[in-house]
């Protein structure tokens, strides 16, 4: 379809969707502040600073650089409760991040052309009001599983320090022969430190590139909640029934001045 | 065979008062943790359960548990050998060879069929059907499945029995197997170390002498008593660590003041010993009050986790060996490249399709 074609028609679609409800806007900034923190203090308990002078009495670096960790980890893993919890009592875009529709051809098949779409093959990408399904494939993978991954980990590491029969030992205490010894469980939740890391850097990238190339709104959206669209066709996954105009009236929830400033 | 004495008789024998004898529960009380309200539970115990017979067998391994066995100061080995175990069979320490050392083991399994404690020193390998360790003639896989049989509990001394070892290290040619994968059916006590601390393989035996049962086990099947905390737990260099005051190499300043080894690879935050409390050597002194840090012989495939003096483990799955952070620059170095290249791309299709969309 040609814009030109489009321009004739009567818009079939609202500008804006309010997609991202407050919870899952505060969790995304909250969890992101801690990632940071946890990959900067993570790096430095397995590779310390240089030593500092003077009396051992007298310095406290790497207990505070610790303390930040597992401070920055109870955040990280509260947050990750909660937005667990968001995904039931929110709406349906809150769920997409917990979901792998492994048995749906069609979200396959979507996928390819959002691949195809980013390998320079489609001269278009979908509309999309939530995830596209290569982006939903990244966070299930590294966000909704690698959380959960790091989590556990890090929580069986934190139990050593916390000693037998704490409540951290008795939930986490287990990981740790499964994965022989803490040493190979500190190496593979380093290596998810890595891999959290490789996701922020591809996730970064792919929020700026759409949100200049493709037709909606992408980091604007993590801050007020609205999605907007540059031209009038429907989202590929907007609601089929009933009819696109009065459903994405009931979806567009947004308060009078947030969608004024969504245009 | 006569009623064997108990442990008490036996001392009384050896012409060790009743005096020395309630000072030596007193001291074992205290050498196992216990409060003073269970030395008369020991003093009863040692007065009227007769010897536990115990046979120790040795697989494939270098004699260094027996070594440091033989050099426990409390209790003395002396004691535990002569007056509270009968160590019926230890072919490194027995005064009988050869077919007489044999024919005592079947004596003792038959005389004591599921009373005796079977104590294994290495492991048996596996490959060849059990040929690269043979032991009067026979491989010795074979000679602890039979002693297995009918034994009361397996203790198994040391790294090479709890969990395979310099012999199961890769590639493990021998196919070296720790003793719980060979039995199955027994209750195993995995007391850990290459070698285990002397006093930790005393106290472990005088405990289950004492209380007629195995100590309490953590989830690995080692006793909670000597392997609960972490080297670096108890470690008297843990102040340095925690002020982030550390060696960067062994012939530096931090290193003459004694400061934390973490960063020349001390493996102390992640291994389970007591070495750091009880200490080596009638408690001298332990590697990192030497100056060297902790290897962590007493955890599960050491020898397979790198450089003794680097904290990251060296992964094999990418062929040449590789730590978590070299592989995770890598892989950011690649993907930054990859988003760059992307970038530029992007830029380009936008710049000739410009207005298109």
């Amino acid at each position: 379809m040609s814009p030109a074609a489009d321009a004739h028609r009567p818009p079939r679609f609202l500008k804006a969707v309010y997609v991202y409800e407050v919870p899952v806007r505060l969790w995304h900034w909250i969890n992101a502040l801690s990632i940071t923190v946890l990959a900067v203090t993570g790096y430095f308990i397995a590779s310390p600073p240089p030593g500092v002078p003077g009396e051992a009495s007298a310095n406290y670096l790497m207990g505070y650089i610790r303390f930040a960790h597992f401070a920055a980890g109870y955040v990280f893993a509260i947050g990750f409760i909660a937005r667990l919890y968001w995904a039931f009592a929110g709406n349906h875009h809150a769920r997409q991040l917990f979901r792998f529709p492994f048995w749906n051809l069609g979200w396959w098949r979507e996928l390819w052309t959002e691949a195809r779409w980013y390998l320079f093959l489609e001269r278009k990408p979908r509309l999309y009001v939530g995830h596209n399904p290569l982006a939903q494939f990244a966070m299930f993978w590294c966000i909704a599983v690698g959380s959960v991954f790091m989590i556990v980990t890090g929580f069986a590491l934190y139990s050593e320090g916390t000693g037998r029969g704490t409540w951290q030992d008795t939930l986490f205490g287990w990981v740790i022969p499964l994965f022989g010894q803490s040493q190979d469980v500190h190496t593979w939740h380093h290596l998810g430190m890595w891999m959290i890391i490789l996701f922020v850097m591809v996730h970064v990238y792919a929020a700026v590139r759409e949100d200049i190339m493709s037709r909606q709104s992408i980091i604007s959206t993590m801050v007020s909640g609205v999605r907007t669209f540059k031209d009038a066709e429907a989202p590929a996954d907007a609601d089929p029934e009933p009819p696109p105009p009065r459903i994405t009236l009931e979806d567009a929830r947004v308060p009078a001045a947030e969608r004024e400033r969504a245009g | 065979m006569a009623r064997l004495e108990t442990f008490y008789e036996v001392m009384r024998r050896q012409g060790i008062t009743r005096r020395s004898f309630l000072k030596y529960c007193s001291l074992t009380a205290a050498a196992l943790g216990l409060g003073p309200e269970l030395v008369p539970d020991i003093v009863h115990a040692m007065e009227t359960k007769p010897r536990t017979p115990v046979l120790w067998l040795h697989g494939l391994e270098c004699t260094c548990c027996s070594e440091s066995f033989i050099r426990s100061a409390h209790p003395l080995v002396k004691d535990v050998v002569l007056s509270m175990i009968s160590l019926d069979y230890d072919d490194t320490l027995m005064a009988s060879a050869g077919h007489q050392a044999e024919a005592i083991l079947e004596e003792v399994m038959e005389e004591y069929k599921g009373n005796y404690i079977l104590a294994v020193e290495g492991n048996p390998p596996l490959n060849e059907d059990g040929m690269f360790c043979i032991v009067g003639g026979r491989p010795f896989v074979e000679q602890l499945r039979m002693v297995a049989r009918d034994a009361k509990a397996v203790i198994s001394w040391g790294s090479c029995a709890s969990f395979g070892c310099v012999q199961a290290a890769r590639p493990n040619p021998t196919r070296a197997t720790p003793v719980h994968e060979v039995i199955t059916d027994k209750p195993i006590i995995k007391v850990p170390g290459c070698p285990p601390i002397a006093e930790v393989m005393t106290g472990v035996i005088t405990y289950m002498l004492t209380f007629d049962r195995i100590p309490e086990l953590d989830r690995q099947g080692r006793p909670k008593m000597f392997y609960s905390q972490r080297i670096h737990d108890k470690c008297y260099r843990r102040p340095h660590f925690d002020a982030g005051q550390f060696v960067e190499a062994f012939d530096d300043e931090a290193a003459r003041k004694g400061h934390c080894l973490y960063k020349v690879g001390c493996k102390g935050p992640t291994t389970y010993n007591a070495c750091s409390t009880i200490r080596w050597n009638e408690g001298t002194s332990f590697p990192i009050q030497a100056g060297h840090g902790c290897i962590g012989c007493s955890e599960d495939g050491f020898w397979d986790k790198g450089s003794w003096y680097a904290r990251l483990t060296d992964i094999h799955a990418f062929g040449i060996e590789a730590n978590a952070d070299r592989i995770g620059a890598t892989a950011a170095l690649g993907v930054g490249g990859a988003i760059a290249a992307h970038a530029a791309i992007s830029a380009l299709k936008r710049a000739r399709h410009k207005g298109d969309v």
